[in-house]
């Protein structure tokens, strides 16, 4: 930066020089017409010239870490507890690793990696324990999945993003050691049935997991997106369990312990439950059911009159994204959306349709089918099958009302 | 899931044999063929080291329903109820109700549509009270509590909540055997995919 900057005074001063010489502070010349409709030569004063000319200014060079332009004003939205991806500014399907969502407990710790450990024990041969460097010598697997807070939905208002709705969504390329290998180092013991995940974070954040789960796909991940867990992700180890609410995903990761039932914690038991109907709670629900959020165009932008390309994300924690459809005259008629590759097992998906819109109001909608056949519902079908209580696991079709003024607006129901 | 490395390699070496010997067989292309994706992890890498008694000690403070991992020590509703007024009710509420960080004991608020979910209305085993505020309160200084300080404030939630009596001792043996009424109310998760929403 600073060598930058002193060749961007070298530059400066040789043009200054040379426009002293020929008797005016010019930088340049351009071709004029004037209001006779005579061409004239007229000075530019380098003040006018380099700020919006690139060209005519070298620019910064090389530097160790790179940074997003100053023109690009895309931030997560901060709460006290939880911070959300802007859905509707992201392009492709990698959350970029510094836009990922955030939801602790406690804060965010700081953790020396040379100094962590990951323990694993309770129904094992043998207990061991983990250094990072350990973890890293294991061999490594690395999966591009959705991460998703089971308490993603937000409606109320008009005045609603993407990012506000559902932005407790995000997705990276995980990178760790499949838990299976180290339950094989451990030699996990044939009663163990539930394993428990604990952070070192200030809330020593716990989850009771069935042991399939550690045995099917959850990884240790010490990666994202390429590069070291940022701390907001679980800097320096975290589980990743595919699919399932976020919540189960423990981040700073220190303990696992193997048993025969679930520990009950108050993650599991006070917090993430749901009602359902006669008055009952659902526990231990894991699964993201599938959802899907046009994320183009919608609130706050406007549109003009003529093609539009509606763009948006599909996911489900169940597996591949099989469908996704378009309606764009309120629900009564439904299009196939183009689904752009890679389409991946429990990942965002991001979906296409293109549009001629005549000016009309009107409002658009996406839904999504996932592999098992589930179609994504309605808020309404989501209060018929629960009983009338929202809670977790709230994933309803999403309505955009477009104005004939070209203004987009949320519709809450 | 207990495979030895060694017949792992012979399934994988007779594999290998099997295919190699149908490419001589038939003259095929190899490429028309999926390749043989052998798994070639042994059982154990020998990395990490044994963990210690002590070490795990240290470390293992999670308390389960029935009871274990509770530490000795005992507490009574009384004793609690000063620490809570002095460690806890700016967060939740003079007795546990309202306060920024929400109630802990269940009470009648003719303001709220629903009951807020409080100890005494949603949460399933008392065991976890005694974990949860060991593991993470006071929120500013999590930690700091002394355990016999946990079993007092457990058995000070406890009696505001009318689970048990004044005279009620909380230790090891008695809390596991408390009777949340809110136990009766959760069931596990009945989704199984498909197109039932659920």
């Amino acid at each position: 930066m600073k060598k930058s900057t002193s060749q961007l005074e070298q530059l400066t001063g040789r043009l200054s020089r040379r426009a002293m010489l020929g008797g005016a502070a010019t930088a340049a010349v351009a071709l004029v017409q004037t209001a006779s409709g005579k061409t004239l030569q007229q000075g530019i004063a380098v003040s006018e010239l380099l700020p919006d000319d690139p060209t005519k200014q070298i620019g910064t060079l090389a530097g160790e870490v790179g940074t997003r332009s100053t023109f690009e004003k895309v931030v997560k939205k901060p709460s006290d507890i939880s911070s959300r991806s802007p859905l509707q500014d992201f392009y492709g399907i990698i959350t970029p690793s510094d836009l990922h969502f955030e939801r602790h407990h406690a804060g965010v710790p700081v953790i020396d990696p040379a100094k962590h450990e990951l323990l694993i024990h309770g129904l094992v041969d043998k207990p061991l324990v983990f250094t990072v460097g350990d973890l890293k010598r294991f061999p490594s697997v690395s999966r591009i999945a959705f991460l998703e807070c089971s308490g993603n939905f937000r409606s109320g208002k008009e005045t609603l993003s993407p990012q506000d709705i559902c932005g407790l969504t995000s997705q990276s390329e995980w990178t760790g050691v499949k838990l299976s290998t180290l339950f094989r180092e451990v030699g996990v013991k044939p009663n163990a049935s539930w394993f428990l995940a604990e952070g070192s974070d200030a809330a020593i954040m716990t989850r009771s997991i069935p042991v399939k789960k550690g045995w099917d796909d959850a990884i240790v991940a010490y990666a994202q997106n390429g590069e070291a867990l940022r701390p907001e992700q679980g800097y320096p180890v975290r589980l990743f369990l595919p699919g399932w609410e976020g919540n189960t995903s423990v981040k700073w990761l220190r303990r696992i312990e193997l048993s025969d039932q679930p520990f009950m914690t108050r993650e599991e038991t006070s917090k993430y439950t749901e009602p359902i109907k006669e008055g009952k709670y659902r526990q231990f629900s894991f699964d993201i059911d599938a959802r899907s959020i046009i994320t183009f165009p919608a609130y706050p932008k406007t549109i003009e009159k003529g093609w539009i390309e509606i763009r948006g994300i599909a996911w489900s924690g169940r597996g591949k994204v099989a469908r996704v459809e378009v309606s764009t005259d309120a629900g009564k008629s439904w299009q196939p959306a183009v689904l752009q590759e890679p389409i991946l097992d429990k990942a965002h998906t991001a979906f296409r349709y293109v549009w001629h819109w005549n000016g009309t109001e009107t409002e658009i909608l996406s839904r999504v089918t996932d592999e098992t056949g589930y179609v994504q519902p309605t808020l309404k079908q989501l209060i018929e099958a629960r009983g009338n209580a929202i809670g977790y696991h709230f994933n309803p079709i999403t309505a955009w009302r477009i104005k004939p003024d070209g203004t987009v607006l949320f519709k809450p129901e | 899931m207990n495979v030895h490395p060694y017949s792992v390699w012979l399934a994988g070496v007779f594999a290998l044999l099997t295919l190699d010997s149908c490419f001589q067989a038939n003259g095929q292309d190899h490429l028309s063929h999926p390749v043989v994706i052998t798994d070639t992890l042994p059982t154990r890498f020998g990395i990490g080291r044994l963990a210690t008694a002590a070490e795990i000690a240290r470390l293992d403070i999670d308390v389960r329903p029935n009871g274990k991992g509770l530490p000795a020590g005992q507490g009574n509703s009384a004793t609690g109820k000063q620490i809570f007024a002095t460690k806890c009710a700016a967060c939740h509420g003079t007795g546990g109700v309202g306060g920024p960080n929400g109630s802990l004991v269940t009470s009648t608020n003719p303001d709220r549509k629903r009951p807020e979910k409080t100890i005494g209305n949603y949460w399933p085993y008392a065991t976890t009270v005694f974990d949860y505020i060991r593991r993470a309160m006071p929120f500013s200084q999590p930690g700091s509590l002394t355990n016999e300080e946990v079993y007092h404030l457990t058995a000070y939630l406890l009696q505001a909540n009318g689970i048990i009596d004044e005279k009620a001792v909380i230790n090891a043996q008695t809390l596991p055997r408390v009777v949340m009424p809110a136990q009766k109310l959760f069931v596990p998760d009945n989704r199984k995919g498909g197109p039932e929403i659920k």
